[in-house]
């Protein structure tokens, strides 16, 4: 057998499209050290847009929207994750009952339907109910749309889990919940982190439904970035962006490495 | 003797399937019961259902006279040691024996110095702080056998615990299993698919198929005194015969014998007409003249401790014969018409 590398066109798709994937990520990193405050020009190294960042005229607005971003992020992801964990339990230990398909659908759905169609839903609906858009309505609305993202890895964690050990706690004298507790709980939180970790992301980077929801004068990291790069594109931004790639790579990288581990051990 | 479990007229149903139908026995306290039937017969079933993992359907079970059917598994008297040990793997092998203890509310101190005791029982003290996963497979099924005895149950349950050893370790282990049983006087249910397990070890066995009881007696009630096609077929090794009852009298019957020679034998039937005849191969031996059953010498299997030999009757049946190798025994050839005598009271008629 050929390895994939003799396929005819190989090097150059493979080139084609890391370029397209990776290159604008390349060229904001690279220009966010610029020294000039031209976009386009090197003017030589420089970590003036990032001294810009904290301490610019726009600082207190990209502080305030960075502050509302991580508590709804670290806020969203606690409660899908929590929600997530009852939910994989229910549906993988909770044997079989009626509508479990239909559950399961209904679970994953939101990764389904279009992010906009969901964005103009929830504000419809929280309008309806008489809910002022804010800080509360972007938290309900990360919680709703982070769990999916949570309850994947969770349910396969513990769909690698055997029935077994929950049986021998019971048979050890454990009620249900400290069977819960003190076996499956620590058997499945590498799912647990792992899933916790991506909702997290998911919530810090949301834009569409969170500019729909957020109301005026409420700003989060991404909504913020686009306030601003409205009225043109500065260095700063650049700078700004190549933070949020960093905490992004940084997580989802322990998520990655939380979950191997955990796949490692029995 | 008092009795450790009554099971009344158990039935247990999966939606239309029946695993089990109206099932009847009792176990008696300090005894090692076995539970000994193939797979699908309905003995895990009848496990679990005492360890309180699978709901009854209809009947009750009565564990020192109080019925269990209702109460969650950690409210019996019972542990369980499972087929691949359950051990907690994220938890060292100490805290896996002692997490029964501490669920029952026992002082930190008290229950690491009984956990302790309990490894010493099985010799794995020097392994207290490792992980399960650290441990081979037999070392693992000691953990798992000192973590259910350690709360002190009045019942011990094994579902299947040695089949996952290989065959040396095996046979140790029946005997490490008995003299445990015997030692703690508690009572053991053992549950197997391996006859040879349940012959060594048991008090007595349940011969279990298609979610009925077949029979339930000591170890040589039921390999000498099979009650039907399906023991005497299932527990060793045996040849069926079919033979005519000429007469009934009192537990024995008189027969005759393909080749046409009389025979009186105890029976577990008294109709009269065609029925099975059940002889160990090992309760047959080779006469030059004056045998029961006339054979030809089809194949002769070299065992060791003993030879085995696949003859023919003249009207075609199969009879397998096994007997000791020693220098006193001339092998015979591949051809030869031999005798065959049937030790006195070891042909037996089966009911069906």
């Amino acid at each position: 057998m050929k390895g994939v590398r003799h396929y005819p066109g190989f090097l150059a798709i493979t080139i084609l499209c890391l370029v397209v994937l990776y290159a604008p990520l390349l060229v904001i990193m690279a220009y966010s050290f610029n020294g000039s405050t031209s976009i386009t020009t090197w003017g030589g190294f420089s970590l003036h847009w990032y001294v810009d960042v904290f301490t610019g005229a726009e600082a207190a607005r990209f502080g305030q929207a960075a502050w509302n971003s991580l508590t709804i992020a670290i806020i969203a992801a606690t409660a899908s994750t929590a929600i997530a964990t009852a939910a994989a339990v229910a549906m993988i230990r909770g044997g079989t009952f009626r509508g479990k398909r239909a559950t399961f659908a209904l679970i994953n759905m939101p990764l389904m339907v279009p992010e906009i169609v969901t964005a103009v839903a929830t504000l419809i609906f929280f309008a309806m109910i008489g809910l002022t858009t804010g800080y509360l309505t972007i938290l309900i609305a990360h919680i709703t749309f982070c769990i999916p993202f949570a309850y994947l890895p969770i349910a396969a964690r513990l769909q690698g889990i055997e029935g077994h050990y929950e049986q021998a706690a019971r048979d050890l004298y454990a009620s249900r919940w400290q069977a819960f507790r003190l076996i499956l709980l620590p058997l499945m939180a590498p799912g647990v982190v792992s899933g916790y970790l991506l909702a997290f992301i998911i919530s810090l980077d949301d834009f569409i439904i969170t500019n729909f929801v957020k109301g005026a004068g409420m700003e989060t990291l991404p909504t913020a970035i686009f306030g601003s790069v409205k009225q043109g594109i500065k260095p700063n931004i650049m700078a700004i962006s190549t933070l949020m790639l960093v905490v992004s790579i940084l997580f989802v990288t322990l998520s990655y490495l939380i979950n191997r581990k955990g796949r490692r051990a029995p | 003797m008092s009795d450790a479990i009554d099971i009344r007229r158990v039935v247990k149903r999966y939606g239309t399937f029946t695993a089990l139908h109206g099932v009847s026995l009792t176990i008696r306290d300090n005894e090692f019961f076995t539970l000994l039937g193939p797979s699908g017969c309905g003995k895990t079933t009848l496990l679990r259902m005492i360890a309180g993992f699978e709901d009854v359907t209809q009947g009750e079970i009565l564990l020192f006279g109080q019925n269990i059917a209702g109460l969650e598994p950690d409210r019996r008297p019972v542990n369980t040691v499972f087929q691949n040990y359950a051990l907690f793997p994220h938890m060292s092998v100490l805290d896996n024996v002692a997490f029964g203890l501490k669920m029952k509310g026992m002082a930190a101190e008290t229950r690491r110095a009984r956990a302790g005791k309990m490894l010493e029982m099985v010799h794995l003290s020097a392994f207290a702080d490792r992980l399960p996963a650290q441990l081979s497979g037999g070392q693992q099924q000691r953990v798992a056998l000192a973590r259910a005895l350690a709360p002190e149950p009045r019942v011990l349950l094994l579902d299947e615990p040695l089949s996952a050893l290989d065959l040396k370790l095996r046979q140790a282990m029946r005997v490490e299993l008995k003299q445990l049983q015997e030692d703690t006087g508690i009572t053991f249910i053992f549950v197997t698919h391996d006859q040879e397990e349940a012959l060594t070890m048991s008090d007595r066995i349940a011969v279990m198929s298609a979610g009925h009881v077949q029979q339930i007696g000591s170890a040589r009630e039921i390999y000498e005194a099979p009650v039907n096609r399906f023991v005497a077929d299932f527990i060793g090794e045996t040849n069926l015969l079919e033979v005519d009852i000429v007469s009934v009298a009192a537990g024995t019957a008189r027969v005759t014998l393909p080749g046409g020679h009389p025979l009186t034998c105890p029976s577990a039937t008294d109709s009269l007409g065609k029925h099975a005849l059940s002889i160990r191969p090992e309760r047959l031996s080779l006469v030059a003249e004056g045998g029961d059953l006339d054979v030809t010498v089809e194949r002769v299997v070299y065992l060791g401790t003993d030879l085995q030999l696949l003859t023919r009757l003249q009207g075609g049946m199969e009879m397998h014969v096994r007997i000791q190798n020693s220098a006193r025994v001339t092998v015979p050839k591949v051809g030869d018409r031999v005798g065959l005598r049937i030790e006195e009271g070891a042909a037996r008629l089966l009911a069906d």
